[in-house]
């Protein structure tokens, strides 16, 4: 295998973990910003979509409009977790909401073992989602699945633009999140607001789930959670807080984890590789509080 | 009175350790065991979450290297050949008993404590959260794939079943006495300084960074010890024992008592513990009347679940607030700091 | 009738007492001053009368309707503008973005016209309409936020110190601002340490005291009068 082959196969590998990270870190990142609310609820948001998209297939839908349902069920259950759980205690120091959100996310979870079992449910995807691309006698490979991943989340992040920049709510969306108190003293619905920043976070995981359990083929209870830790890590290094910063956050984080897996000679690092992640992730609190953006934030004492 | 808080103990002790085994029914020593630990646990986590201000979420993190390395150093050497044959040599010939392996355990957690605190000590708020769990899921990787020392994510066994009554009712004791002893100390007082206003504590002279790093490393110390006592009691265990589900355990415990209160602390863990055995029980099913209800594996967890956030939201501040009984103070405290405040409408900082 | 009526207003930081009965009256088109050294209750009281705050006791009016149980949101519409201390205006928005927040609460189509209003009152702010207001100095910024809360149109416009921080030349063109708001009609409650400034502009003044009304009366008489001195200074009124 030459090498310039070796390395596009990783790069489409790179890009298509990235892009299902940055999915996920946007989300983080809004809410953060809006809230200070470090969201651990956010990663049973993917396990609510895919879910609620595999008993939509189950009860007869095609696969689109499947997707279509789990989406929906995914920010509907944004919203509900924002008004029963996370509106009490809005304004409380901001471990009570760490906490808040963790007990949030044990609750999600045991409930989805509840009802579904925790071991993995096959995750049934249409022939043509599978379909093979493959360049240079086989040497460069990829699925409609990768190439879904990437296409979707380009279009999700690129709506998020125009919605953010060119719309009332997203106005409000980036004044809430300046400026809390004065966003409230100038008569915006602040609550309004929130409520469509978890709508879209939501419905943001909703997709990354549904992307996610498509290429592991299955979805459990717990799926959420690592690529919750690792929107988390993407979140940080790219500067907590900001959208732009969860983006690049989210493809440096999957370009790394590509590299740590396909170093030539294999360092032996490999199976350390959600080890080195969270070391990075610390590297980047310590030196680089900002992110790789230079968001300003109050981290460290 | 000058005794007070030792004769208390001593009696305590000798009551469960001598008595208990004899009088309580088999189900119940389990019961006091497991919470006698989770006193040890849970009382170490205050210290640096209620009492510094530094709220961890790596606890388990030390709890697991706690129950790693005092099951290691203890294993029986023909047993260590056959589960562990690649243990380098300095361990593979070691074979200590409970007292030691258990002090080895804490200390080694207390120094993986500095080491890794010196550093993340600095962080503030949520971000030392997010850099505590970054250590717990490292643990967590580190222990799947040192299978030389740990079986890797197989499970850890035939460890000793060293763990008695006697063992967790006298370290409970000795937990909650240097917890005390530390806590209303003007090292704690210090240490509280630090949480409540870290600027203010500097302005007078109080150094943050080994105020928090103590209040750090002593919670990993028994935390560690726990862990130990934890392994030596479940016999079998394995890196997935010492994730999230015990980290929401501890935290469920810590916040219902009160964050910064060992009482709170003893309180949160007794309730919790009888609640979790009254739901355990109920959740197999039973009947009530003529209705028959169906058991439910695993609603007792999204009840524990939903207490935590019923906390939260009607009282943050735990059943205790920060109040303490007075023979854990030994009087040695004026009345607790004044409440944390919120806006009504959030966010404010005018 | 009364555009703003508090009556025994107590409000409670936790075990702080701020505000311990606090009540004082504004009528249409008057200019209000509140007076008082620092952490005398001035700026808490219109925290309250906007909603950031629950009082403990006590009642806010605003035209005859009581405004205790409303939310900021609700509060804005009914005609009250908060113009809060240190600014606060949204830093990295635009100058244009940040009269469009000012316009929140409203639904009608004069938004457009307004901002040009604004413009027309602050030139400088048409200059830099599409500059992030981070950006700005201090005067402008404090013209930006003024402007933002005069974008919603209000009947009762709340100040916080708007002296606060800026050169003295850039205070007078602030004050010039004021007096000619005044002129038009407008209701203001302004909080301000600058006292002679204050008197000078408002028509009546309340000099607050750890959290209680010290002393009120009208501007004219209390200008020079060695009570509100003394009342700054922490002695007996």
């Amino acid at each position: 295998m030459s090498d310039l082959e070796y390395v596009l196969q990783q790069l489409i590998n790179a890009l298509s973990i990235g892009s299902l990270y940055a999915l996920v870190a946007v989300g983080l990142s809004i809410i953060f910003s809006l809230l200070r609310l470090t969201n651990f609820a956010h990663g049973d948001m993917m396990m609510v979509g895919a879910f609620a998209t595999l008993f939509a297939q189950l009860a007869g839908l095609g696969f689109l409009p499947a997707v279509g349902v789990g989406i929906l069920v995914s920010a509907l259950a944004g919203v509900i977790i924002e008004r029963v759980a996370y509106r009490p205690v809005r304004g409380a120091p901001d471990v009570t909401m760490l906490l808040t959100s963790v007990a949030l996310t044990y609750i999600l979870e045991n409930l989805g073992i509840l009802l579904f079992s925790s071991s993995p449910r096959n995750f049934p995807l249409p022939d043509w989602m599978n379909h093979l691309y493959s360049f240079a006698d086989g040497r460069i490979t990829f699925n409609n699945i990768n190439l879904l991943t990437l296409g979707v989340t380009l279009l999700a992040l690129l709506f998020l633009n125009w919605f953010v920049r060119r719309t009332q709510v997203g106005l409000g969306m980036r004044a809430a999140a300046e400026d809390l108190t004065a966003a409230h003293l100038v008569g915006l619905d602040v609550n309004r607001v929130i409520v469509v920043a978890f709508v879209l976070a939501s419905a943001f995981a909703g997709v990354a789930g549904v992307l996610w359990a498509a290429q592991a083929g299955v979805v459990e209870p717990q799926m959420g959670f690592t690529p919750l830790l690792k929107a988390f890590v993407a979140a940080i290094i790219g500067g907590f807080g900001s959208i732009p910063g969860a983006i690049v956050g989210g493809f440096v984080l999957g370009a790394l984890e590509v590299l740590i897996q396909s170093l030539p000679g294999d360092w032996g690092l490999s199976p350390y590789r959600d080890a080195l992640v969270f070391a990075l992730l610390i590297a980047f609190l310590l030196f680089r509080p900002g992110g790789i953006l230079g968001v300003r934030q109050e981290v460290k004492l | 009175m000058k005794y007070a808080r030792l004769v208390v103990a001593l009696a305590l002790i000798g009551l469960l350790a001598g008595l208990g085994p004899h009088v309580l029914p088999e189900y119940w020593v389990r019961v006091l065991i497991v919470l006698g630990i989770n006193i040890i646990l849970v009382s170490s986590l205050g210290l640096s979450n209620g009492f510094t201000g530094v709220f961890s979420l790596g606890h388990p993190g030390f709890v697991a290297l706690g129950a790693y390395v005092s099951g290691i150093l203890t294993l029986e050497l023909t047993k260590k050949g056959a589960y562990l044959p690649d243990l380098p040599g300095f361990l593979a010939g070691v074979q200590l008993p409970f007292l030691p392996a258990t002090l080895i355990a804490g200390v080694f957690c207390a120094l993986v404590a500095v080491v890794i605190g010196i550093p993340l000590m600095r962080l503030s708020g949520n971000y030392v959260s997010v850099a505590t769990l970054g250590f717990l899921v490292i643990v967590n990787v580190v222990l799947v794939n040192a299978e030389q020392f740990t079986r890797g994510s197989r499970t850890f066994t035939g460890i000793p079943p060293y763990t008695d009554l006697g063992w967790v009712a006298g370290w409970a004791v000795v937990t909650l006495l240097v917890l005390s002893r530390v806590a209303y100390s003007p090292l704690g007082r210090a240490m509280r300084a630090t949480r409540d206003d870290p600027i203010a504590a500097q302005a007078v002279g109080i150094h943050i960074l080994p105020a928090r790093l103590m209040a750090f490393a002593l919670g990993a110390f028994f935390a560690g010890v726990g862990g130990a006592l934890y392994g030596h009691y479940l016999v079998s265990f394995s890196p997935a024992t010492f994730y999230v589900a015990m980290l929401v355990q501890q935290l469920t415990m810590l916040v219902l008592g009160g964050q910064a209160s060992l009482t709170g602390a003893v309180v949160g863990v007794s309730a919790i513990t009888l609640l979790s055995e009254v739901l355990r029980n109920l959740e197999r099913g039973f009947s009530l009347g003529s209705l028959q209800v169906p058991a439910v594996f695993g609603a007792s967890q999204i009840a524990l679940g939903f207490i935590f956030i019923l906390v939260m939201v009607y009282r943050p501040q735990g059943l205790l607030g920060d109040r303490e009984l007075p023979l854990v103070t030994g009087g040695r405290v004026a009345k607790g700091a004044g409440p944390v405040y919120k806006d009504t409408v959030g966010g404010g900082r005018t | 009738m009364k555009a703003l009526e508090l009556q025994g207003l107590e409000v409670a930081y936790g075990a702080v007492r701020a505000l311990k009965g606090v009540s004082l009256e504004v009528y249409p088109g008057e200019v209000v001053t509140l007076l008082g050294a620092n952490g005398a209750g001035k700026s808490t009281t219109l925290r309250a009368i906007s909603g950031l705050v629950r009082p403990r006791a006590g009642s806010i009016s605003f035209m005859g309707e009581p405004l205790t149980r409303l939310s900021p949101v609700q509060i804005v519409r009914r005609g009250i503008a908060h113009c809060p201390e240190g600014r606060r205006v949204f830093a990295g928005l635009s100058v244009h973005e940040n009269l469009l927040l000012g316009a929140s609460g409203r639904r009608d189509r004069g938004i457009g016209e307004d901002i040009q209003r604004m413009f027309g009152l602050f030139p400088i702010l048409l200059e830099r309409r599409n500059q992030a207001a981070g950006t700005l100095s201090g005067g402008e910024q404090q013209m930006l936020a003024l402007a933002r809360a005069l974008m919603s149109r209000p009947k009762l416009l709340l100040l916080d110190e708007p002296s606060l921080g800026l050169a003295p030349l850039v205070v007078r063109s602030i004050f010039g601002t004021l007096k000619a708001l005044k002129a038009a009609g407008t209701t203001i409650l302004l909080v301000e340490q600058n006292v002679n400034l204050a008197l000078e502009l408002a028509d009546r003044a309340y000099v607050l005291r750890t959290g209680q009304v010290a002393l009120e009366g009208q501007a004219k008489e209390l200008q020079g009068d060695e009570r509100v001195a003394r009342a700054y200074l922490g002695g007996a009124a």
